[in-house]
């Protein structure tokens, strides 16, 4: 036993890393209000003031700094301070708050780019070192490629894939550096590794072998990285400063070394309680202090930035890392995770004011305390920075010690990683399903030759036939391009850190993704209850339609048409179940497309639901644009209804409304959002992004964003600086269904 | 059993307590100057609908309902035109335990509405006046039926909302606002006062219909007009709901 442990109750978690089970010996749920809250302290002012000065900076000039000939490893850079006399958490990615690093092992290509967008230079000798000595992911990637593939990514029906960027969407168990110490957790793995000098040793074991090497050395760099600080985490966290300090480490260095798309936190807020509240109890920590550590270490989760390049912006825009933090859920023995640093988490969005990371997700049950429920609602009507997720529905399936990836994917803390696979464009693959696999815009044959369909009118049995031929094309494709890319990912960029803070066997999940449902769903609903005429260009290529009568859309809970958006997402995931996945990891589907709907919009024709060319998707699962005409909970409704089962890596759903129309007074909203909220989950609904404001405000906003520098709203699975969007996206996103009531 | 119906709004949060389904019908005897909804006025317009799929509509949203404390609420248009749909609406509703809530503006003779109110949990009344001169001016009706109707729902024991929207230079006479009050502290079932400020978001609708609306140069009420009738009805002790 560790001296660090002392006052905590032991159990399994002594004797082997088990932070769960540390969590479920240890923690104190809470129930109460939120009084004991207090303000941010001046320091904490102070350096939150520093802050704004330098994101005020960079988004004038686009990027603060970038180095241009390191590339970053855990210890290639820092330490760096913001103002070192008053960081109680410390660390940067760099050697200065907000300089961004270079991460060439994705593809030294995309690095180059990147810098030139900035008016940066990439340094020659790194540029010939990772050119001819050495391969990196995207190089790998395009070795593969095959034609079909490359088609299909060109046309845009499968699109913003990580065969240019990091793939992502794993999760260290950071709170294993400071429960543990890194001398335990390497010697943890050399144990592993020790148990794989096995007899045959075939590739699966070679690899695990070297995978583990690697997992140990980064874990003895990470060791190193805190000296730079000096700080010394060889042994488990004694106060809660330090193990806040300690899972900070473990994070940083997961961004020092990779720049996936997602860079998620996992589940730190109720873990970091038992050590605040050892230290209240022992006197030694003020509610003030523990607030003010709170604040100093969100702060820093405020402040990760990664180099991207134009085209990426383009696709997820503003800047997001998805720093996402679950928070609350209840635990499988029915006591609430629910602990006063849940509060104190949330809290930092009225100390600190709004932002869009760490992206805060309130993991909602049913049997949430009420106080905790209306504190969050109250906190969405403020701040539009929460986004919620059904503990109810993921709890049977991923436990009580789950963290969300991203925006909406469930995976167990230290157990379970994926395969982030974006998404597959089922409105185009609908389009092609008419005109025979060739492409509405370019003409491009880009499946195989199918037999379009050449009748005027279109018949919804003959549709869904060739509908059905075309989805069983694209996800086999879909799947194979996906496999080469984590192949190659494994290989050329493989995520060291994060999988050290894991457990030797993990669960891989391969995460595919839909554009385009409620587009998809309206079309079918059109050319089933209206009729839908074709319009063909010279070459017989339909290009247009014209809609006959009204069709029940997608957002108004009628199941006419509800039940083709269920049975599409059903039919797709099947097609997927029934590909050989990389790896033997556990193919699941999901509805989101954070801002990249508005890409996929421009690069799809016009499609038979009257949605003209150019035009973007609805985000996610969501109904499109002003045909949801029954109000808010018909629209929560249609999309609770998409079987979870069938989409588990998450259905995300993304839901504006005005204050005035959640109630008159401030009582009155607080009850309505939480029973929106209760009344959605219990439908099984599986995510839901609240934004509460005004649309001038937005329109405002547009036009003056140096008033705006905090205004945070909330699309498709994460939230982003409003000003931050391109104008495109703003436009969409104001342009959206903004729920305003009677 | 057929009906009118103007529209849905499945997320009603305004009329009455909770989230509500909230049924606006078709067809209105009144021409109120600041209507934000002129289009429910026509009687033979609308969507037909039977009172057994609203019923199965309404029973989709009874768990946010139950969350929030909300209900049903049927609004218009004026509902009690239709009171035989209305009222058998509201039976099933309570059937299934779901609170029911009539937005009127009371224009009805009283024994008619009893079928709905046998059913009704809760009335929000709009009164738009207590001065019989500026009651006829706004709405274009007398104001008799109104208050022979919040009279007989003083005598049934129905709790009651009223809803009083403040016009500058229409419904904003002290005097006017005063006497209502006074009249209002006679009654024993009144659980809330809304003082509403007009505002213009129906606006577009009129042009849009080709009516004429009158009150294109009339501006909301400053805070301390609000202020003003507010402290009128505090005066007389009355239950007054005021907006945070």
């Amino acid at each position: 036993m560790f001296k660090q442990w002392n006052g905590f109750e032991p159990g399994e978690w002594t004797k082997e890393v088990n932070v769960r089970d540390f969590i479920q010996k240890n923690y104190k749920p809470y129930e109460g209000d939120d009084s004991f809250l207090t303000d941010a302290t001046e320091s904490t002012k102070e350096l939150w003031d520093e802050v704004l000065k330098l994101t005020s900076k960079e988004f004038k000039k686009g990027i603060l700094d970038v180095e241009t000939k390191v590339p970053s490893t855990i210890v290639s850079h820092g330490p760096g301070y913001l103002n070192k006399e008053l960081e109680k958490i410390v660390g940067f990615q760099s050697d200065a708050p907000l300089k961004r690093n270079i991460m060439p092992n994705g593809g030294i290509r995309t690095v180059q780019n990147a810098l030139e967008s900035y008016g940066y230079e990439l340094d020659e000798q790194t540029e010939k070192i990772f050119t001819e000595h050495r391969k990196t992911h995207n190089d790998g990637v395009y070795s593969v490629y095959t034609e079909d593939m490359r088609k299909a990514r060109r046309s845009g029906i499968i699109t913003g894939l990580p065969d240019a960027y990091g793939r992502g969407r794993i999760i260290g168990d950071y709170r294993r550096v400071a429960l543990y110490g890194m001398d335990f957790l390497i010697e943890d793995k050399e144990n592993e590794k020790k148990s794989l000098e096995v007899t045959p040793m075939t590739e699966e074991a070679i690899r695990l072998r070297e995978e583990l090497t690697e997992q140990i050395q980064s874990l003895k760099e990470l060791k190193e990285m805190a000296t730079f600080y000096d700080c010394d985490i060889s042994q488990p966290a004694q106060t809660a400063q330090e193990a806040i300090q300690a899972t900070y480490f473990g994070y940083l260095a997961a961004i020092k070394e990779q720049d996936g798309a997602a860079m998620s936190l996992g589940r730190v807020s109720t873990f970091l309680d038992i050590y605040v509240e050892r230290d209240l109890a022992n006197g030694t920590l003020t509610e003030v202090e523990a607030q003010e550590l709170m604040d100093h270490f969100v702060m820093k989760l405020r402040m990760v930035r990664f180099l991207r390049t134009p085209a990426y912006n383009e696709l997820f825009s503003g800047d997001p890392t998805w720093v996402t933090e679950a928070i609350g859920g209840m635990g499988i023995d029915g006591r609430t995770l629910v602990t006063k640093n849940s509060f104190r988490m949330l809290h930092t969005l009225s100390n600190l004011g709004p932002a869009p990371e760490p992206n805060l997700t309130v993991l909602w049950s049913n049997n949430l305390p009420q106080n905790f429920k209306d504190f969050c609602s109250r906190l969405s009507i403020e701040t539009s920075s929460i986004q919620y997720e059904n503990d109810d529905l993921m709890r049977p399936t991923y436990g009580d010690d789950y963290g969300i990836a991203c925006c909406v994917s469930a995976m167990k803390i230290g157990k379970q990683m994926q395969f982030f696979g974006a998404r597959a464009n089922l409105a185009k693959a609908l389009v092609y399903a008419i005109n025979g696999g060739k492409d509405e815009l370019t003409g491009v044959q880009v499946s195989p030759m199918f037999a379009p369909i050449t009748s005027e009118y279109l018949d919804y049995d003959e549709v869904w036939a060739k509908f059905d031929q075309m989805m069983d094309w694209l996800s086999e494709l879909y799947v194979d391009t996906l496999n080469v890319i984590h192949y190659m990912h494994d290989k050329y960029c493989y995520e060291k850190i994060e999988m050290a803070l894991h457990d030797k066997d993990v669960v891989r999940t391969f995460a595919t993704g839909i554009a385009g449902l409620s587009v998809v769903a309206d079309s079918l609903s059109a050319i089933k209850y209206a009729k839908v005429k074709t319009i063909r260009d010279e070459n017989g290529l339909v290009v247009d339609y014209e809609i006959e009568g009204d069709y029940p859309a997608f957002g108004n809970n009628d199941p006419r048409v509800d039940d083709i958006a269920v049975e599409v997402t059903q039919r797709f995931m099947e097609k997927i179940r029934s590909h050989k996945t990389y790896r033997n990891s556990v193919p699941t589907l999901s509805i989101l497309t954070i801002t990249s709907n508005v890409v996929y919009g421009k690069k799809t024709g016009n499609t038979p639901d009257g949605r003209k060319a150019g035009e973007p998707f609805a985000p996610g699962a969501n109904p499109m644009h002003g045909r949801d005409t029954k109000g808010a909970l018909a629209a929560l409704s249609s999309v609770a209804k998409i079987p979870y089962k069938d989409a588990e890596d998450g259905i995300s759903y993304t839901f504006s409304i005005i204050p005035g129309a959640l109630g008159k007074s401030e009582d009155e909203r607080i009850k309505n959002l939480s029973g929106i909220m209760d009344g959605y989950f219990a439908q099984n609904g599986h995510h839901i992004n609240i934004n509460v404001f005004d649309r001038e405000t937005l329109l405002d906003a547009m036009d003056h964003p140096e008033e705006y520098p905090q205004l945070t709203i909330r699309v498709s699975g994460y939230a982003v600086n409003f000003i931050r969007l391109t104008r495109e996206q703003q436009l969409d996103v104001i342009n959206r269904t903004f729920h305003k009531g009677f | 059993m057929i009906g009118r119906v103007h529209s849905i709004e499945t997320c009603g949060t305004v009329d009455g307590p909770g989230i509500r389904y909230v049924l606006f019908t078709q067809g209105c005897p009144l021409r109120c100057q600041y209507c934000h909804n002129p289009d429910s006025w026509k009687v033979g317009d609308g969507k037909e609908m039977n009172v057994d799929t609203i019923l199965a509509d309404v029973l989709k949203y009874k768990t946010y309902m139950q969350f929030s404390g909300g209900g049903i609420t049927i609004s218009g248009g004026e509902p009690l035109l239709q009171a035989d749909f209305v009222g058998e609406i509201f039976r099933k509703c309570k059937e299934n335990n779901i609170h029911t809530c009539l937005d009127t503006s009371g224009y009805i003779e009283p024994h008619r509405a009893d079928p709905v109110l046998d059913h009704t949990d809760l009335v929000l009344l709009d009164i738009k006046s207590y001065n019989p001169l500026v009651f006829k001016d706004v709405t274009g009706v007398a104001i008799d039926k109104t208050l022979a109707f919040a009279e007989h729902l003083n005598k049934r024991g129905i709790p009651v909302w009223i809803r009083y929207v403040l016009v500058p230079n229409l419904t904003d006479d002290p005097e006017d606002i005063e006497a209502l009050a006074k009249y209002l502290s006679g009654l024993n079932n009144i659980e809330r006062i809304d003082i509403l400020p007009f505002h213009k978001m129906g606006e577009y609708k009129w042009e849009q219909l080709g009516y004429d609306y009158k009150l294109t140069d009339t501006s909301p009420p400053e805070a301390k007009e609000l202020e003003m009738a507010q402290d009128i009805l505090l005066k007389y002790n009355l239950p007054l709901h005021i907006e945070a």
